[in-house]
């Protein structure tokens, strides 16, 4: 399907560049005091990336603790359903802890333990990567603080409670909108202040480099994993990748293995919140425009002022106004497409798997999965389009409950 | 010479230190902002910081944030800023002016046209606390055209090199971060600060310029027989936030505070 011919000359391993720069995104834009910090986290991230212990003990705890490789399944019910295109699930709501968020924190958890750091701070939204880094901490015995603002604290209060339950502290974020953005900003905040034994797990590919591309890196095993699975199981590559976006990890982590493969067309899917026609939404892409943000240059939800302004979206998850760097270049340079869909939409598809597939999707998963209604009518039956299912939705019980008038 | 460079040579003649005080533009409301700037010349500020706010200043306490928000519950943008200036400028053709901020108002207003507006409404510097040297060529190259001069942050986790690059982009003066952390933090120590100012003096000619944590007039004189300028941001701010609701009240405890802070920089040996 689409693919820009003009493309055909990167070389996507070799992206980014020794800056950070994805095209004109990504890069470093903090303050100095953090400059030494992200140095020394480069040095120590291309060393531990080429060495074979390193690698190994990843691989080990990804096989073991987390329970990789993630199945792909063939989700016939709902292909029929659909009446075209094959749907595959890659299955990242099967790992330990519930979503592909702890294939980063393992591997950025072990990079903390190698550089000698004993407190590991973190941001969290919807709670999924704060109990991932809680659950990593716990396993190597580090301090862990994670920062989350008090609007998802209130909405989120079961991965809260997991969270103090693996002995992480959560502290409550009341600046700004009180949600994802703002516990980032005081998470860099306690990192300026405490940097010399302190390591920051960003939970997405988006902030100064090397954060970008270390954790595409450590999400890329969904894709690698998925390009071989469908080779066994689908007898080739899929058609089309679907994955959602909020700062993108699930997403480039599933892309990143298929970039050059020009024949699978790649969707990412964005939060189109109350509609993109409202301003109530969180679609950077597809609604936004560069700017710089926690640490890079990329596409933001920004006001005429380059002030941030406040997203909306039913998944907590996807409640963020900017989006990894890689992003916004693969929209610019064509590679990848950036659609959008409503809460409406995604609460229907989650519905939808719920009872057709007997699988409880995470509401960020369910914005892939309404793509991915919409993508398979309009393709062939021998065509595959692969989703990733990036998390389960048992956190998301409460938020579903009460849009139906039900009290838990 | 720039307004920067002048005032800092007439200061080297007297002897002293610069005091810089920072406000934030439009806290607590737009209109108190041009009378605030007179009352810190008035009050013996030699330069002023002028914040341009912003949603997410994450280098900023909760101070400096709170300041940013009651701003922004007016829309305060950066031609609002530029405006601010512009007025001031008509009745004080002296004082340097350094704008400090993050980068996004500024992108989203371009580099060209910034530095053009902010340099023909008699900014004399600026400060971009979120963009690092490294990524600022085209900005720079924008200020330089303007004759504006570009201040960098120093701080504790700055090596030679990176002291040297940062001194090599910069014009006017330096700022060294005092602390590691955010405005307004309580962990200052002084015996480091005088260490890193000497490292930094000895690598660049450019006045140093010390802030972040400092809060009254005993630390600012200790920190003005370091350093050419001391910088004080929340502490005055906090005063500002405390009589929010009277702009008269926001100017006498400003006024009183900065001439504090003034006498005890005039006074040292």
């Amino acid at each position: 399907m689409q693919s820009n011919s003009t493309n055909k000359q990167i070389k996507w391993d070799e992206m980014p560049d020794e800056r950070g720069h994805f095209g004109p995104y990504g890069g470093i834009f903090v303050s100095e005091t953090l400059m030494g910090a992200l140095d020394e986290l480069r040095l120590a991230y291309e060393k531990y990336l080429a060495d074979d212990e390193f690698l190994a003990e990843l691989d080990a705890d990804l096989k073991h603790y987390v329970g990789r490789p993630s199945p792909v399944y063939h989700a016939q019910r709902l292909s029929e359903v659909l009446g075209g295109a094959q749907v595959w699930l890659k299955r990242e709501d099967l790992n330990h802890t519930g979503a592909h968020k702890v294939n980063n924190t393992i591997g950025q958890a072990l990079l903390a333990r190698r550089m000698g750091k004993k407190r590991i701070i973190a941001e969290t939204g919807a709670g999924q990567h704060g109990v991932a880094t809680a659950t990593v901490a716990a396993r190597l015995g580090l301090e862990c603080v994670v920062y989350m603002g008090e609007v998802d604290v209130a909405r989120q209060e079961a991965n809260v409670y997991r969270m103090k339950l693996l002995g992480a502290e959560v502290v409550p974020v009341s600046s700004g909108s009180k949600t994802l953005k703002d516990a980032l900003n005081e998470a860099m905040r306690d990192w300026v202040t405490n940097v010399d034994d302190t390591f920051f797990i960003i939970g997405t590919v988006a902030g100064p480099h090397p954060y970008p591309a270390m954790v595409r890196d450590f999400q890329a095993i969904i894709g690698r994993e998925a390009r071989k699975q469908m080779q066994e199981q689908a007898g080739g590559l899929p058609d089309a990748l679907v994955a959602c976006v909020g700062g993108g990890s699930n997403a480039i982590g599933l892309f990143h293995p298929f970039l050059a493969d020009e024949s699978v067309a790649i969707y990412g899917v964005e939060a189109a919140g109350a509609g993109l026609d409202t301003g109530s939404h969180a679609a950077p892409l597809c609604a936004g425009r560069p700017g710089v943000l926690h640490g890079n240059r990329t596409y933001l939800m920004e006001d005429k002022n380059g002030q941030i302004i406040e997203t909306h979206s039913v998944s907590a998850g996807l409640d963020y106004p900017g989006v990894g760097p890689e992003h916004s270049w693969l929209k610019d340079i064509g590679r990848a497409n950036y659609v959008a869909v409503t809460d409406d939409e995604a609460l229907q598809a989650f519905h939808d798997l719920t009872r057709i597939e007997g699988i409880i999707p995470a509401l960020e998963s369910s914005h892939a999965l309404a793509y991915a209604r919409k993508l398979a009518p309009t393709m062939s039956k021998e065509q595959n389009i692969l989703v990733n299912l990036s998390g389960r939705g048992d956190k998301d019980m409460h938020t579903v409950a009460s849009l139906e008038g039900i009290e838990l | 010479m720039s307004r920067i460079a002048e005032r800092f040579a007439a200061l080297k003649m007297e002897g002293r230190s610069a005091l810089i005080p920072y406000i934030a533009a439009g806290d607590p409301q737009p209109q108190a902002t041009m009378r605030l700037m007179h009352t810190l010349v008035k009050s013996g500020a030699d330069i002023i910081e002028l914040g341009i706010p912003f949603s997410d200043p994450m280098a900023d306490g909760p101070v400096i944030q709170r300041a940013a928000e009651r701003a922004l519950e007016h829309d305060v943008s950066l031609h609002d800023v530029l405006d601010m200036v512009r007025e001031f400028r008509n009745s004080d053709a002296n004082t340097p002016v350094v704008l400090m901020g993050y980068l996004n108002p500024i992108e989203v207003m371009g580099y060209e046209a910034f530095a053009e507006a902010a340099s023909k409404a008699g900014v004399d510097g600026v400060l971009t606390v979120d963009l690092p040297p490294e990524e600022g060529s085209e900005f720079l190259q924008a200020l330089k055209a303007n004759q504006l001069d570009p201040v960098f942050l120093i701080a504790p986790t700055s090596d030679a090199s990176r002291i040297k690059r940062i001194c090599d982009a910069s014009s006017g003066y330096v700022y060294y971060v005092s602390l590691k952390g955010i405005t307004g933090a309580g962990h200052l120590d002084i015996g480091s600060v005088k260490e890193k100012v000497e490292e930094i003096r000895a690598l660049s000619d450019l006045p140093v310029g010390v802030g972040f944590g400092i809060k009254d007039a005993e630390t600012a004189a200790k920190m003005a027989e370091i350093a050419d300028a001391v910088v004080v941001g929340s502490a005055i701010v906090s005063r500002i936030e405390a009589e929010a609701a009277s702009l008269d009240a926001v100017d006498r405890v400003v006024g009183e505070f900065v001439t504090e802070l003034s006498s005890a920089l005039q006074t040292r040996e």
